[in-house]
């Protein structure tokens, strides 16, 4: 099993605060990894620093080979990112967003109106490529978000709560892409809320304040937890975890 | 660093574009604000003194002190408002600020001057303002002193000598700006350093913009490189710049009839690298600032010392060599010499090199510390 993300011992300090506490996983090649954790728990933290948004305080982390600390920008010309906030100009329309993401990411024409092409399919954006991003309802942005991510072809696609937000039938579409991409050959880390996409996912790692609790595949932690489905397992980690410093804490 | 990609630069630029094309309240202001501040500085900085208020307490009313009076309505520089009886009435007139100075002939006054004895009158002066004190004090001596001589010269040819020759005489000419008139002086300054401020805001915005939507994180995750970014981010606004300078150009020229005497060819193209120093200065700024406000508050703070140091309010060679030196931190003190040289000394290349290096390694420097300081992080 080769892997794409590989970190040990990551962590990373604001100040006093500790968001990531001596994080270690492993996302395999090809696979989706969901990300799971409480709000504030250090996910999206996580994820910058796999980026090269920020720089981890101690431990060390490879994406696709390349190392955090000295190779981010190798790793930048390899991966999709999409920011759990929308990120894109919201005064540009949606094919002037895309153009100016190829252009950064150096497709040549033939390439770009290809690619163009692809991702407005695939994102069902058809007929609204001159109405501006930002008058464009949640689902919309968010495949737009995933469409600009995806332009380059990379390798590795990082996602950041894609769907919060975002209605029933656009989440399924969305997954939907998801599911496809990984089928050719891309890894996924995502990050989500949502325990029904979660049961979806090849792996998940589950994460609160800073520390990771448990990592494996929905099946394996719904057997070890011995609940029902993931949201037992969700709450029973919390619920767990809290107890244990509250004990610590008298 | 790595290469230079001309593809990813030329992005940045047509987004660019587009976004100023699609913000319209701040391309407005980009161009109009020049404009009002011209107006405004132009009219508000005229220190030019006319017109100076002055009353008059004439004791010994007479043709030859009604003459003396004359003398000084004549120059234009003294207007007499009114006539007062008393030093009371001068006192309230100068408190109030009625009056700026006053002229006090004494009662003896016809009488010595016709017995050709030494007379005295004497000028009362609020010193509030220096610049009208000073302007009133030495009209008032050279008015004085040319009809002391005048009545020398008529007492010598009573007395049948000839005409008195001075055997010593100062001609003085001043050229470049003849008439002194400071609105010349001060207009190439006030261009400068009005572009200076709008350009430095224009950038800072557009790039803490970035910052407070959130685009910026997008951006920093793709392989573009801090140069590429900034300049991509400045070459539509050296455009818009250049624009707004030569309408303030125009309006320097045409409305307050301040003449370009040099160039105007290597004026623009000094204009250009002016633009380019202050648009690097707002990226700094940028590289600082957290919100649109910060960067506001920053630019402002750059105002200061950039009127008091670059030598727009105060001549530079009077300051003390090292407030000198701070001044060769600020870009307008370069740009201002420059100008100065061209619009009213006609000055070419040759005379103005020495402030284009400056400006240039100014340039240079600013660029270094920006990339440097731009680091592609969100911390
Ligand atoms: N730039 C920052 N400066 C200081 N503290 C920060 C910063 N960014 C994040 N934090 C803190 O780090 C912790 C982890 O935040 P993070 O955004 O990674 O959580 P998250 O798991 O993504 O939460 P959510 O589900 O709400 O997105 C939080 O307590 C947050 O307040
Ligand atoms: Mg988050």
């Amino acid at each position: 099993m080769s892997v794409a993300i590989h970190c040990e011992q990551l962590t990373k300090r604001f100040g006093d605060r500790v968001a990531v506490n001596n994080l270690t996983l492993t996302v395999p090649k090809g696979s989706i990894y969901g990300f799971l954790g409480p709000n504030g728990s250090g996910k999206s933290t996580t994820i910058r620093m796999l980026c090269g948004l920020l720089t981890p305080t101690t431990g060390k982390g490879t994406v696709l080979g390349f190392d955090v600390m000295t190779q981010s920008e190798e790793i930048k010309q390899r991966i999709g990112y999409m920011s759990q906030k929308f990120s894109l100009y919201e005064d540009l329309t949606v094919e002037e967003n895309l153009d100016f993401y190829a252009g950064v990411y150096q497709l040549n024409v033939a390439e770009r109106k290809q690619r163009k092409k692809e991702l407005i399919e695939m994102a069902s954006l058809m007929g609204r490529e001159k109405q501006l991003a930002g008058s464009l309802s949640g689902g919309w942005k968010q495949r737009l978000a995933l469409s600009c991510a995806l332009l380059h072809k990379p390798e590795l696609l990082i996602l950041d709560e894609p769907t919060a937000g975002v209605d029933p039938v656009s989440r399924r579409i969305f997954w939907e892409v998801i599911h496809q991409l990984a089928d050719e050959g891309i890894t996924v880390l995502v990050t989500t809320h949502y325990m029904d996409e979660a049961q979806t996912c090849d792996w998940i790692g589950f994460i609160f304040f800073g520390d990771l609790l448990a990592e494996g595949t929905p099946q394996e932690l719904i057997d070890q937890r011995g609940g029902g489905n993931l949201e037992d397992v969700f709450i029973d980690l919390v619920k767990r975890e809290e107890a244990r410093q509250r004990g610590e804490g008298a | 660093m790595q290469r230079f990609v001309w593809g990813r630069y030329w992005s940045v630029v047509k987004k660019e574009i587009i976004q100023i094309k699609r913000d319209r309240p701040s391309l407005g202001i980009a161009l109009v604000m020049p404009l009002m501040l011209l107006f405004l500085f132009g009219y508000a900085v005229n220190t030019d003194v006319n017109d100076i208020k002055m009353v008059v307490w004439n004791q010994s009313p007479s043709a030859v002190s009604r003459e003396l009076v004359d003398q000084f309505v004549n120059t234009h520089v003294f207007q007499v408002t009114t006539v007062v009886n008393g030093y009371q009435a001068i006192e309230a007139m100068l408190d109030e600020g009625s009056a700026d100075v006053a002229l006090v002939i004494g009662p003896d006054y016809t009488r010595l001057r016709d017995r050709s004895e030494p007379v005295h009158v004497q000028m009362l002066i609020d010193g509030s303002d220096p610049n009208i004190a000073r302007t009133a004090t030495s009209h008032a001596q050279l008015i004085v002193q040319n009809q002391a001589i005048t009545l020398q010269e008529e007492k010598r040819q009573k007395q049948g000598m000839g005409e008195l020759k001075p055997p010593l005489g100062l001609e003085a000419r001043v050229l470049f700006n003849p008439n002194m008139e400071s609105i010349v002086f001060n207009i190439p300054g006030l261009i400068g350093l009005i572009m200076q401020n709008v350009t430095m805001i224009l950038t800072a915005f557009s790039l803490v913009r970035e910052k407070e939507r959130g685009t910026m994180e997008q951006l920093i995750v793709t392989p573009i490189r801090p140069l590429e970014l900034m300049l991509g981010k400045i070459t539509p606004y050296v455009g818009v710049g250049l624009f707004s300078f030569c309408l303030v150009l125009l309006v320097g020229t045409y409305w307050f009839g301040v003449p370009v005497k040099g160039s105007i060819s290597l004026l623009v193209t000094l204009s250009i690298l002016f633009l380019v120093t202050t648009l690097l200065l707002g990226i700094f700024i940028s590289t600082i600032a957290r919100t649109q406000l910060q960067a506001m508050q920053m630019a402002f703070a750059l105002i200061l010392p950039s009127v008091l140091l670059s030598g727009f309010m105060f001549p530079r060679d009077s300051m003390p060599v090292v407030i000198q030196w701070f001044g060769g931190l600020v870009p307008l003190t370069y740009f201002l010499e420059i100008l100065r040289g061209i619009f009213l000394k006609g000055a070419g290349f040759e005379a103005l090199w020495r402030d284009v290096v400056g400006m240039g390694v100014f340039c240079l420097f600013i660029l270094t510390v920006a990339i440097l300081r731009f680091r592609k992080k969100i911390e």
